[in-house]
């Protein structure tokens, strides 16, 4: 087992190399410069100004002597400063967003997952009845919506019309000098639309996928074998066709799970939520390599760990992986 | 910068305020604002909508519209532009220009204190302007200041700053925020904690940021010209224009900037107009459709006419902001002194276009009613950027005027960096629709200039023009009004006829504030020049 564990360790560094030249590769192979984009266009700076700024990013200096240097930092984990005028470490930026959009992608996890199955299950033990063909609408209809869509017509609704729910944005004003229990409600009431919009579309997909699992299940002789010994259907359903159809679900969670520290720009951009979708999409832009450069490779590490991960559970449980046979 | 702020303008930052857009012509007002119903009171917050974020609030090192409209709260100039556009004092309390135009003083109000409570002096004006034009410090302002030969300061509360040549630039050039020495002499400005924490001498001291949320300013007590009566300034960040507008409808912001179709569309009901004040000012950019000179195509002036004449402006304003422009002929938005009205624009009309376009050779059609010379089809490319969609409507519009006189025109939209990379600096384009944000001054050198004409640099279609030329250095090299009216006005003559560009449109400012702050005061400079003076009545106040 250590001699595995300690092979597929190694395994990772080549690949940690091969990721960070990728990911330097890609960004600097998109056309324009940061330095373009903030000085291009704009009559008050001369051409000095702008082999300034180039030097003082060091974007003077010969590709891989950039690229060295960057990934020489890396290693002592610094992921150096932000091309923006701001100049802020790229790691302070990553770290004052990741809260909420782990959180908020954790909370649209637990819901989506926590809807999906029962109503998956559900369209799979009344199978061609009405109610399963009103799932399969209403799901589908639930996919088809866009986003962008859907928020407007909730914040308008529950937002300006009702006045029930905020509109936008994570904290009323004011809200630092309420008692914590206060102002954490106020804060899971913002959470309220953004995490209704981010689960719906994703339910059709994981709904279908455990109705069709369910609906295998349920076809197989030892489900058969139980309901003839007598037992209720309830038992039947929930305690031996369920785990079953589970299985696929569970590998589809394995699967969202470097997606938590990603989000979707289109929607922290409705709901003014900053998170890391927007900070990724800005940096693209405007060409802030350390920005984005920093992002692809925590994304890329924490794809590599849930992969190993996955790999020693595949070995702990399966001995011909552990020694090498499979 | 921003997605959708991705906007190709060049920024003429140095007096942006978050409204100050500005013309010299009247400004209308839809709801003038209830100017004497109420006593100022001090109190209550102004929350601001910003679609983009400040990026640093040390404003030298900033390039973007929305950290030079929080740190203009912040910081003072020593000279700004009043209401009617004059340059008047800031800090200054006085500024004299010597009569050759090489020197100008400047004395400074005795009695100002940085928000830390040291006192102002010439030696922060001198830090100013050596952290500037030093090479170390990465901005985009150093150009002006190194016009300056010298500069010095005789006592604690004066300076005197020296040209090589009268500069007509120089004396507005002086309104860039000035920074404080003791907090930032010795020290690397690109690392200094002030650029989220600032310390200034404005109205309003920083309080707070929360990074991407919201930006907090409160009143400065201690403020020269007097406390602000309004107690704070929230910047909320909200990156979705339509999210802003539901905010503004429920009552959450005070203060944003319309688009068109809202303006005239989505804000008129009762309920709206009662809780809002809408405002409607000329800004100050203007849209273009500019030919590249080098191709042979548009070498030919008469073509270039040809495409103006065919292409119908009142129809793009109308279309495209719901009437809430007006027509650009020259480079200069109407209102300015600079401005000629005298200027004769070619009229939409595509017969005209057609005798144009007969005389320089392209008279037959072929089968698709595309005009042909030589058997080569005209048809040519406008290229614009990425993420905006009213320069798509624009170019959509023309598009299907030009097929009318027989001109077969593509669309190609390009994402802001790769435009301009591969495209703009490289000179490989046909035609592009972009804005000018202009700035106060008419000043145009870098724009118009034969020798500016570089990769890189402004001048990208190639335009020379011995006279123009000529005339640009004679406006630049003189304080006399007069003398500079002149070389502009005849600029715009010139231009009108060559049609370098096709100058199509100059888009209104659209700012709505609500009804409970009162003192808002329309005026050429916009609505953003008097912000410490709008107060909300005690009654009204809600925060």
């Amino acid at each position: 087992m250590a001699r595995f564990l300690l092979k597929r360790i190694l395994m990772l560094i080549p690949l940690m190399i091969g990721i960070t030249l990728i990911t330097f590769t890609v960004i600097h192979l998109a056309p324009g410069e940061p330095v373009e984009m903030q000085m291009a266009m704009n009559p008050k700076v001369g051409k000095e100004a702008r082999e300034r700024l180039t030097k003082f990013y060091g974007l003077d200096k010969p590709l891989h002597e950039q690229y060295l240097s960057w990934v020489g930092k890396l290693v002592r984990l610094d992921l150096g400063r932000s091309f923006s005028s701001d100049n802020r470490p790229v790691v302070d930026k990553i770290k004052e967003r990741l809260p909420v959009t782990i959180s908020l992608n954790v909370i649209a996890l637990l819901l989506e997952f926590g809807l999906a199955i029962p109503i998956g299950i559900l369209a799979a033990t009344r199978r061609d009845t009405w109610l399963d063909k009103g799932i399969t609408v209403f799901v589908f209809v639930g996919f088809a919506v866009p986003t962008f869509w859907l928020a407007l017509l909730l914040m308008y609704f529950f937002g300006v019309r009702l006045n029930w729910l905020p509109i936008s944005g994570l904290h009323t004003l004011g809200s630092d000098s309420w008692s914590s229990l206060r102002y954490l409600a106020d804060m899971g009431k913002h959470l309220i639309m953004p995490v209704m919009v981010a689960s719906f579309g994703s339910l059709a997909g994981l709904s279908r996928y455990m109705r069709s699992a369910m609906l295998n299940v349920i076809s197989q002789d030892y489900i058969t074998t139980a309901r003839a010994k007598g037992l209720p259907e309830r038992v039947v359903i929930y305690k031996h066709a369920l785990r079953n159809a589970l299985l696929p679900l569970i590998t589809l969670l394995g699967f969202s799970i470097p997606g938590l520290i990603g989000g979707s720009v289109i929607f922290e951009t409705i709901f003014a939520i900053p998170g890391m979708g927007q900070l990724f999409y800005q940096g693209a832009m405007s060409r802030d390599y350390p920005v984005v450069m920093g992002i692809l490779v925590i994304g890329a590490c924490l794809t590599l760990i849930g992969n190993l991960i996955a790999d020693i559970g595949y070995a702990l449980a399966d001995p011909r992986i552990r020694h090498g046979e499979g | 910068m921003m997605p959708s702020g991705v906007r190709c303008l060049l920024v003429a930052l140095f007096f942006c305020s978050a409204l100050a857009a500005c013309s010299k012509s009247e400004s209308i007002s839809a709801h003038p604002a209830p100017s004497s119903s109420a006593i100022p009171a001090t109190g209550d917050s102004l929350v601001e909508g910003t679609i983009g974020e400040a990026s640093t609030l040390i404003p030298l090192l900033a390039t973007d519209s929305s950290s030079h409209a929080v740190a203009g709260q912040i910081y003072n100039g020593l000279v700004k532009y009043d209401k009617n556009l004059n340059i008047v004092g800031d800090l200054a309390e006085s500024f004299y220009i010597s009569k050759d135009g090489l020197t100008i003083t400047f004395h400074l109000h005795t009695g100002v204190k940085w928000h830390d409570g040291t006192p102002l002096t010439s030696r922060d004006v001198l830090y100013t302007y050596r952290v500037t034009i030093d090479p170390k410090t990465p901005t985009a302002y150093a150009e002006d200041f190194k016009q300056v030969k010298s500069i010095a300061a005789p006592d604690a509360h004066t300076i005197r700053v020296t040209y090589d040549a009268p500069f007509a630039p120089a004396l507005a050039s002086w309104g860039v925020s000035i920074l404080p020495a003791h907090l930032l002499e010795g020290k690397d400005i690109t690392r200094s904690p002030l650029a989220r924490a600032p310390v200034g001498t404005g109205p309003y001291r920083f309080k707070e940021w929360v990074s991407s949320q919201k930006i907090v300013l409160e009143f400065n007590p201690d403020y020269f010209e007097g406390r602000p009566y309004i107690d704070r300034f929230i910047y909320r960040i909200i990156p979705d224009s339509s999210t802003m507008y539901m905010e503004l409808k429920a009552g959450a912001i005070d203060l944003m900037n319309l688009s068109p179709v809202q303006y005239a569309r989505q804000t008129s009901s009762e309920n709206f107009t009662s809780r809002f004040n809408k405002y409607r000012y000329p800004s100050s950019t203007y849209l273009y459709m500019g030919y590249n000179l080098r191709h042979p195509l548009f070498g030919d002036k008469r073509i270039r006419q040809a495409m103006t004449a065919a292409i119908n402006k009142d129809e793009l304003i109308q279309g495209v902001l719901f009437g809430m422009g007006q027509k650009a002929h020259g480079p200069i938005v109407p209102g300015r002194w600079a401005y000629n009205p005298a200027v004769k624009d070619i009229a939409y009309n595509p017969k005209f276009a057609s005798e144009l376009l007969a005389q320089a050779g392209w008279k037959d059609k072929n089968s698709e009613g595309i005009l042909i010379k030589d058997g080569k089809p005209f048809k040519f490319t406008i290229l614009t950027n990425q993420g905006n969609q009213q320069r798509l409507m624009t170019a959509q519009i023309i598009q299907q005027r030009l097929r009318q006189v027989g001109i077969d025109v593509k669309i190609r939209i390009v994402e802001w960096a790769a435009f301009l990379k591969e495209f703009v600096n490289k000179g490989n384009f046909e035609v592009v629709l972009l804005a000018w944000s202009i700035s106060q001054d008419p000043d145009m050198f870098d724009v118009w200039h034969s020798s500016k004409n570089k990769p890189g640099e402004l001048n990208f279609i190639g335009y020379n023009n011995a006279e123009v030329d000529r005339l640009l250095i004679e406006g630049r090299n003189t304080f006399d009004i007069q003398k500079r009216t002149r070389a502009y006005f005849r600029i715009q003559e010139i231009l009108a006829d060559e049609q370098p560009y096709t100058f199509l449109y100059v888009p209104d400012a659209l700012p709505v504030v609500s009804s409970r702050i009162r003192g808002v005061e329309p005026s050429p400079a916009g609505i953003g020049h008097n912000q410490n003076r709008w107060y909300v009545p005690k009654n009204e106040q809600v925060y």
